[in-house]
């Protein structure tokens, strides 16, 4: 998730709303995205944890998967990821990564069954790349059609299903981690209960051309404003959620990153993914390092890259890190050894030469509160 | 009497008597947005003119502040611990960072006046 250097930058279909709505617009892997709008991250991040915040999320790559005649679009991505997906049921979503040989990831992703199709979501700074890993490896039984020119749309928080449900009824009752195709001010949308907040909320999926439209309705109704991508980053952060490029990486396996808990029951003993035997190995012997959360002492921020040290010696290094809005202090996330990993455990944090004394606790640092019915 | 001046990297430096206030601009508080913690130097650090002594963090960042002038720390905002938002609320009032005692007044000779200031983040776009 790091910013491309080369060619000019892409535009989501709500620039000009962004523009408009006085947004600082900052390169994002290749596009032209907000940062945050006028009254700053501090208050978004707020009005998203208290209200409800829409979020342009379209430069996210959507792709769909079709089986061809014979043969099982399910099965066909299981051999890319170690999820569950032939276990999804109809308007069932599941978040996964696609790994490679060695078990360490190449991206992570959402991928939701239609019944007819898979719909897969995936990071933008990545998308070039998962098309054509899912181009090479899923042709030959699927179709695959990226779809890169549809808006993508967050509405995250406590008030986004009230305020959702005015425009469609029907997503009051979705539960987390589901997805329905439902009509939006005239356009066939898809939406799922899903986020990267640890809060309630949806992700739309629009037609390119009422993206705009859509998302001018939804910030019409009084509980709802524009969030940038500074506080969506606070807020998964606060979430203990990982970000791709950060936290995980082609260097983390989903067991060293602690995201097991998305590796299919079935498919940790089966295998079938890149990677498997090196994630089995972990799964049975343990990795030798995790990730974990930190909650520093003190106001210092430790961020990407600080040093994690217990007695002198360096023991892990921080993957992410910032000042969370809800808890008014800075927290972090970062991988240390395993046999240092235990919550309670006493470390020091190296923040620009100085040590900043931390302790290793579970995370998330805000509570979830998906809507699970 | 006294006097402002601004560097390149966007501080102001309040000068009375031999004693110069530092601090962030208008423009710097802007393009750095919602300030979370600031880290400044104790009072009795000696500082080299273009030594990084303080450090302020936004969100979504950590910033280094310079000193503008070589000289000894005589004070600096204790209040900032508590009110980090100051230095977005009133950066060349409350937002202050600190005192420094100069030792050279000559060295404010190179820095920018206000409207040589202005004509600098003019030409930034």
């Amino acid at each position: 998730m790091t910013e491309t250097p080369a060619g000019p930058l892409k535009r989501t279909p709500l620039y000009d709303l962004h523009r408009e709505l006085g947004a600082r617009l900052v390169p994002f892997a290749g596009y032209e995205m907000p940062v945050q709008y006028p009254t700053g991250i501090l208050v978004e991040h707020a009005q998203t944890r208290t209200a409800c915040g829409l979020f342009d999320v379209s430069h996210m790559g959507q792709v769909r998967l079709t089986a061809k005649p014979g043969h099982n679009a399910a099965k066909a991505m299981e051999t890319l990821v170690p999820g569950d997906i032939a276990g999804l049921q109809p308007g069932q979503q599941r978040y996964t990564q696609f790994t490679n040989d060695a078990g360490g990831i190449l991206d992570d992703l959402m991928v939701t069954s239609t019944g007819d199709h898979l719909l897969v979501v995936i990071n933008a700074a990545c998308k070039d790349a998962d098309l054509a890993h899912m181009q090479k490896h899923l042709s030959a039984t699927c179709e695959v059609e990226p779809m890169f020119s549809r808006g993508l749309l967050a509405l995250q928080g406590p008030q986004a299903s009230a305020v959702l449900s005015r425009l469609a009824p029907q997503v009051a009752t979705m539960k987390f981690m589901t997805g329905a195709y439902v009509v939006i001010d005239g356009a066939r949308c898809y939406v799922t209960r899903s986020g990267y907040t640890g809060g309630d909320g949806y992700e739309i999926s629009t037609p390119a051309d009422q993206t705009d439209a859509i998302a001018r309705k939804l910030l019409g109704h009084p509980e709802v404003k524009p969030i940038g991508l500074g506080a969506r980053d606070s807020l998964r952060l606060e979430a203990g959620l990982c970000l791709y490029g950060h936290d995980i990486d082609t260097t983390t396996t989903p067991v060293e990153a602690v995201l097991l808990w998305s590796v299919g029951k079935e498919r940790r003993v089966q295998g079938g993914f890149p990677g498997a035997a090196v994630v089995q190995k972990q799964i049975a012997e343990g990795s030798t390092r995790k990730r974990v959360g930190l909650l520093p002492e003190g106001k210092a921020i430790a961020r990407e890259g600080a040093e994690i040290v217990i007695a002198g010696k360096t023991v892990g290094i921080v993957t992410s890190g910032g000042f969370s809005p809800t808890l008014g202090r800075a927290v972090a996330m970062g991988y240390v050894e395993r046999s240092q990993s235990a919550n309670g455990t006493r470390v020091d944090l190296m923040v620009r030469g100085k040590p900043v004394p931390a302790e290793i606790v579970p995370m998330p640092f805000v509570k979830h509160t998906y809507f699970r019915g | 009497m006294t006097e402002t001046k601004y560097t390149e990297e966007h501080e102001w430096i309040r000068v009375e008597g031999a004693v110069g206030t530092i601090g962030i601009t208008q423009y710097a508080q802007e393009q750095l947005g919602d300030v979370v913690f600031v880290d400044v130097p104790a009072a009795g650090r000696k500082v080299a003119k273009g030594e990084a002594v303080a450090v302020v963090e936004s969100v979504k960042a950590a910033s280094d502040i310079y000193a503008p002038a070589t000289g000894e720390v005589v004070e600096s905002n204790a209040a900032l611990a508590d009110t980090p938002g100051d230095v977005n609320a009133e950066p060349t009032g409350k937002g202050w960072f600190f005192k420094l005692k100069l030792a050279d007044k000559g060295e404010l000779a190179g820095l920018m006046d206000e409207a040589a200031y202005e004509a600098f983040v003019k030409n930034l776009g």
